[in-house]
């Protein structure tokens, strides 16, 4: 929170460097109380991992969103809430209507949000803080995305690094880019964030429309490129291209965005001046569901059905898993598509032994039971939150896609929460339930499960 | 360093945990068993690598091409040995591999070259070689050697009604004129490194270093007897037994072995014509006490289910004053047996992984520490090292009373040219000594960690 506080003081905004200092020393002082009361046994198993982490987002948010109200940003505690978990689970999700009226700092600490949730607070930490022992596996692993999370090298510290150097470089690479073009270094630097997390805070109320092609461009091709597994990127430099060439997750990932748009031009022609406006705007809406970021450039709500229909598709594939990118994950769905083949030939021919592979080794069994899991538990959750919210009347259409928006941490959904609005239509009791979807779907479903279910807590 | 791991039975288990301790080695694990290798990596912070040893894209995995060291610790001699030659073609490591089976530990000299194997261990041997030295000196509990065989670490128990009870550690130079140091001590669970004011209770574990044979008139005075066992009963017949007979063979000690499988009989008996072979169950009471179990000197319980080893050794211990060794295969439970009284247990499986450390830390070496050989005493808690001194060290040529040294580090012996030194306040330790510290903080990697 230091740096937002940096922020406020450059932008010479001196009301709210109080605000941001409260903040500060309240953390402090939280951080200090827990540091006290510290049990002796270091142990970390699987089950206090994910305690921990689940645990720890729910705090992170309520700090982070202290700043909204304290800076009479959003006087709301709830809406407050919403806002911070949408920054912190990357799902960028707004309930302020006039974006441009908030003060920098707040701005810069929404958009800061967004980065520091991409790629996980803790995992953050671990390749911060000289924590030993063994049970560190279990933060990264719940807090990492995708159905099975391995390290890339044996210390858990060192694989955190890796993450963020990747993660830190690519990232002040695009706000280099963007700064290059016709952003001022603000802008700039929010909307790095705000891509590298796939986020999709803007700080426009039109979002990324008034900006040059060529930054929307750059932001298109860096949100695709936050959406591939950070492991890819960590064998490149390794020089392993035969090893990335064998992974079949971003092959698939390219191929369903260069469909989509291919699709969405089609289908979208007469909606353009000239193709290249229509690529550019239907690659750009496609990368942004597709990486759960969010950015619009246009209101696409007033798509054709066909195209609304794919961006609603592509919502719940999500990115590839160990990115930053929300949604189910384009591994899981390879998975869930063979497992389907599979059954299929296991009834044509009963006898045969068949083992569902991907990247040329055989998925374990266990992977694909907790993905099947995965998927249950998922699409119960989904038509719950749903069920809840429709008791505040609106659209069906607006229904579903606002909870999947904010399950699969997307931003914008269609109809009255379209990028054109925003989700301040909504009543607390529906807020708190989005709240609860965007974090389901940050962490993976299972660690909130755990947090609340009572065999975590009996002796 | 690049350390490899393949095969995570219980020596492999064994390693990861003391090699994940030290924190400065990057380990990968490699095991054909998916459940063993989630279980490892949510343990330990190590790689798991899911696969077979010899095969060439699960070597790749598990980081082969990097690897300094391999360690093949599978259950079977032929894969051990066919992983390390692949390892080898595949990297540039060097390699450890567990080959248990006799006849292939007799061979392995003509083709060791061949394999280039680096270290070869063989658990059953070293269990054997570590009983034979507690049955030559029964009295001992445990014996390391340093300093090439020069300085020896005994640990023997201090009996009831001994000259040593409530004796001050200090009074052991001054009155009984013995020159011995007392290098660690070991109450219930506690453990200290003593300093001259401590008083000796009697029930304590004794670690004392001595120069080799230095040490029995030192125990002559305090009364307790130091010649070797004149005879032992061996039950159970297996590898350990076979390299332990033949070890005692060689020093004259009489032999008996009791083991219930007939045709392993007739193998002992023509492999080792020596000594006396009893077909039968050797947890038959009469049976023992037939073999005149009353009357031995010592008693060894070898066989393979470690709970029949602490009945049969008990009952020894209350039909007979033998000198008791018991060998446990099962590591997790050392705490409760040491609870037992048994004498002397053994522990292959630790010994192996202690070895293969002692190893991986002498080619650490190389990587910035300067510890020439180390052995784990005082059960595992404290550790003595052996370093070289060069006239950069930061302890050399000066008075020892003046180094300010950390609590709980002991500079316990001085080895100069051959001539073993126990170092006392005025002794100044000089460029190309050899020093030998017991520690029981562990991380000392060289001798600057030692000052405060």
């Amino acid at each position: 929170m230091v740096l937002p506080l940096i922020c406020a003081f450059v932008y010479g905004e001196s009301e709210n460097v109080v605000p941001w200092l409260v903040c500060i020393a309240l953390c402090v002082l939280f951080g200090f109380l827990l540091s006290i009361k510290t049990s002796g046994d270091r142990n970390m198993f699987a089950k206090e991992g994910f305690v921990s982490v689940a645990l720890s987002w729910i705090v992170i948010s309520f700090f982070g969103s202290i700043p909204f109200v304290l800076t009479n940003a959003i006087p709301g505690f709830v809406d407050a809430m919403f806002e911070t978990v949408s920054g912190f689970t990357t799902t960028g999700a707004s309930v302020i209507s006039d974006i441009e009226a908030l003060p920098k700092s707040v701005l810069f600490w929404r958009s800061f949000t967004h980065w520091i949730g991409g790629m996980g607070v803790l995992v953050f930490l671990v390749a911060l803080l000289p924590l030993s022992g063994s049970g560190n596996l279990h933060l990264l692993r719940a807090e990492s995305t995708g159905p099975s999370v391995s390290k890339l090298v044996p210390k858990v510290k060192q694989t955190a690094k890796i993450l963020y150097l990747i993660y830190i470089s690519m990232t002040l690479i695009l706000i280099f880019l963007l700064w290059f073009g016709d952003m001022n270094f603000f802008e700039a630097v929010t909307h790095g964030f705000g891509t590298a997390g796939t986020g999709g805070f803007g700080i426009k109320n039109d979002s990324l429309a008034g900006y040059s092609a060529y930054s929307q461009v750059v932001i298109t091709v860096f949100m695709i490129l936050f959406g591939i597994d950070f492991s890819i990127y960590h064998l490149i430099i390794l020089g392993r291209f035969r090893d990335v060439l064998k992974s079949e997750e971003w092959k698939v990932y390219i191929g369903v965005i260069i469909l989509s748009v291919a699709m969405i031009c089609v289908n979208c022609y007469n909606l353009f001046d000239n193709i290249s406006d229509a690529i550019n705007h239907s690659s750009f809406q496609v990368a942004s569901i597709i990486t759960t970021t969010g950015f619009s450039t246009l209101n696409f709500d007033l798509w054709p059905e066909f195209s609304k229909c794919i961006l609603v598709i592509l919502m719940f594939l999500g990115a590839c898993a160990g990115s930053t990118g929300g949604g189910i994950k384009i591994s899981r769905i390879i998975i869930l598509v063979k497992s389907i083949a599979k059954e299929i030939k296991i009834m044509a021919h009963p006898k045969t032994t068949l083992k569902i592979k991907m990247n040329g080794r055989v998925v374990e069994h266990e992977t694909v039971r907790s993905v099947n899991v995965f998927m249950v538990a998922y699409l119960i959750i989904f038509m719950l939150s749903i069920l809840l919210i429709s008791l505040d009347g609106m659209g069906f259409e607006t229904n579903f896609t606002s909870v999947a928006a904010t399950i699969n941490n997307i931003g914008p959904g269609l109809a009255d929460v379209g990028p054109a609005s925003n989700f301040s239509c909504f009543s607390p009791f529906s807020t708190i339930i989005l709240i609860i979807d965007m974090l389901i779907g940050r962490l993976e479903v299972f660690p909130l499960l755990l947090l609340i279910s009572p065999y975590t807590w009996k002796k | 360093m690049n350390i490899i791991i393949v095969g995570c039975g219980k020596v492999g288990q064994k390693l990861v945990e003391r090699l994940s301790e030290e924190r400065k080695h990057d380990i990968t694990v490699l095991d054909t068993d998916a459940t063993i290798i989630q279980d490892m990596i949510g343990q330990y912070d190590i790689m798991g690598v899911v696969g077979s040893s010899v095969d060439v894209k699960s070597m790749d995995d598990a980081g082969i091409d990097v690897a300094d060291i391999l360690i093949a610790v599978t259950g079977s001699d032929e894969l051990n040995m066919l992983t390390c030659l692949l390892a080898k073609k595949l990297g540039n490591c060097r390699t450890i591999a567990r080959v248990r089976k006799p006849d292939y530990a007799k061979i392995l000299g003509v083709f060791r070259e061949d394999l280039s194997l680096a270290m070869a261990v063989n658990p059953e041997q070293m269990a054997a070689n570590e009983i034979a030295k507690v049955l030559r000196f029964p009295s001992a509990i445990q014996i390391d050697t340093f300093a090439k065989g020069r300085v020896e670490i005994l640990k023997f128990k201090v009996p009831t009604g001994s000259v040593l009870d409530n004796y001050k550690v200090m009074d052991i130079v001054a009155k009984l004129k013995c020159d011995i140091l007392v290098c660690g001590v070991e109450r219930g669970e506690d453990t200290f490194i003593p300093g001259g004011n401590f008083v000796i209770k009697s029930g304590d574990l004794l670690s004392v270093l001595s120069p080799v044979h230095g040490e029995a008139p030192f125990f002559k005075k305090i009364g307790i007897k130091t010649n070797s066992v004149k005879d032992t009963i061996i039950v159970g017949g297996g590898d350990t037994a076979y390299y332990l007979a033949s070890r005692l063979c060689e020093s004259g000690i009489r032999v008996k072995i009791i083991e219930k499988n007939a045709k392993r009989c007739d193998e002992l008996c023509q492999e080792l014509p020596k000594i006396s072979v009893i077909h039968g169950d050797g947890t038959d009471n009469r049976l023992l006490l037939e073999e005149g179990l009353q009357g031995a000197g010592s008693f060894v319980s070898l066989t393979n289910i470690d709970e029949e080893n602490v009945l049969l050794s008990l009952y020894a211990k209350s039909q007979s004053n033998a000198k008791i060794v018991t060998k446990i295969n099962r590591i997790a439970y050392d705490k409760v047996i040491d609870n037992l009284d048994l004498g002397t247990t053994i522990y292959p499986k630790n010994l192996t992984a202690e070895n293969i450390i002692r190893f991986v830390r002498a080619k650490n070496n190389s990587f910035g520490s300067d510890i020439e050989t180390m052995h784990y005493i005082l059960n595992g808690k404290a550790e003595a090292l052996e370093f070289r001194i060069n006239e950069t060290s930061p302890v050399c040529g000066i008075r020892i009373d003046k180094l300010n040294i950390k609590k709980n580090i002991l500079i316990a012996c001085i080895n100069r040219n051959g001539k073993i030194i126990m170092p006392r306040g005025s002794d100044i330790i000089q460029k190309d000594d050899s020093v030998i510290i017991v520690t029981l903080s562990g991380g000392v990697e060289n001798l600057g960690d030692i000052l405060l």
